[in-house]
């Protein structure tokens, strides 16, 4: 198996830094979120709606957590909630650091129904080594949010 | 409640978490374990998890989904009979990244019940409690409209 490559190399194709990279110089985060596989599975995409980056996670019924309502499981709200996050990090920040989740909270205040489901992120602290960010997440209405969180990440190397 | 009764709502517990809810399903979530007021899920490591590409580490939301299901499940557990339960809220502190390749354990607890809310922690590993990856606590509002139909 002399074509395979030898352990431990990255995984084929650019790393995620260049692909911010690219993302930042294009505008265009779709290229950055396909390449995680786990908001795929999500059903992730990003676009800026009014100066706002809004990410939404489409529909699908694998999402669901409870199906005699049926309602979104929970545990989706908080990665879409979280990666909405990192998504306006990245995309605010100069510098080209992953940021690390250290603690979310999420508040779940109504059921999350069969719909696509939309969230924002405002950063209320930018500090040196940790950022403080809240999140919104709504349906239909933007007015009635589905839940609300607030996370803290650390954005230094290392 | 009699024992056997218990075990029988255990095992309804056991197929409903694991075959019932479509999203744990997609996962790929099992119930290691059911007990009184005590869940133990697991979720396989899977490529379709992976947060980071260049290392192959999971996504902090699939140990969201993982910590969420499971504190739920605790709540049920700890209940005399089944009613329908919504989280309240959840929060998870991230410890250390999970390793790759390797299943996450969560193991929830419902350390407090009143008559309208429910309180767990939760913590998530790979081999044992005391080297956790993530550390949860939640709180469920009790006799919703939301909630399962077991």
């Amino acid at each position: 198996m002399t074509d395979e490559p030898p352990t431990g190399s990255p995984p084929e194709g650019r790393s995620l830094i260049d692909r911010l990279i690219d993302a930042k110089r294009d505008a265009n985060y779709q290229g950055l979120i396909d390449a995680v596989p786990y908001a795929k599975f999500l059903g992730l995409s990003a676009a800026m709606v009014a100066d706002e980056l809004v990410t939404t996670m489409r529909f699908g019924a694998h999402l669901i957590g409870n199906p005699s309502l049926p309602a979104l499981h929970g545990g989706t709200l908080g990665a879409l909630l979280e990666s909405s996050a990192i998504f306006e990090l990245l995309w605010r920040s100069e510098t080209v650091v992953l940021p690390k989740t250290i603690t979310v909270t999420v508040d779940y205040v109504r059921s999350g129904g069969a719909l696509d489901t939309h969230a924002t992120s405002i950063v209320t602290r930018q500090g040196r080594r940790v950022t403080n960010v809240r999140m919104e997440a709504w349906q239909a209405d933007r007015a009635r949010p589905v839940a609300t969180a607030h996370a803290i990440f650390l954005v230094m190397r290392g | 409640m009699p024992d056997d009764e218990d075990t029988k709502l255990r095992l309804k517990l056991v197929k409903y978490f694991s075959a019932g809810v479509p999203h744990n399903h997609a996962l790929g979530i099992g119930v290691l374990e059911m007990a009184p007021g005590e869940a133990v899920f697991e979720l396989p490591y899977d490529l379709k998890l992976v947060g980071n590409p260049d290392t192959g580490v999971i996504h902090g939301g699939a140990i969201t989904a993982l910590i969420d299901a499971a504190s739920g499940a605790a709540v049920f557990a700890a209940l005399v009979d089944i009613i329908p339960i919504a989280t309240l809220d959840l929060r998870i502190d991230y410890l250390r990244p999970a390793e790759v390749g390797r299943a996450v354990i969560a193991r929830a607890t419902c350390y407090k019940m009143t008559r309208n809310v429910a309180f767990t922690r939760a913590v998530a590993y790979h081999d044992h409690p005391d080297d956790p990856i993530a550390h949860s606590v939640g709180t469920f509002m009790l006799s919703t409209k939301q909630g399962p139909a077991l």
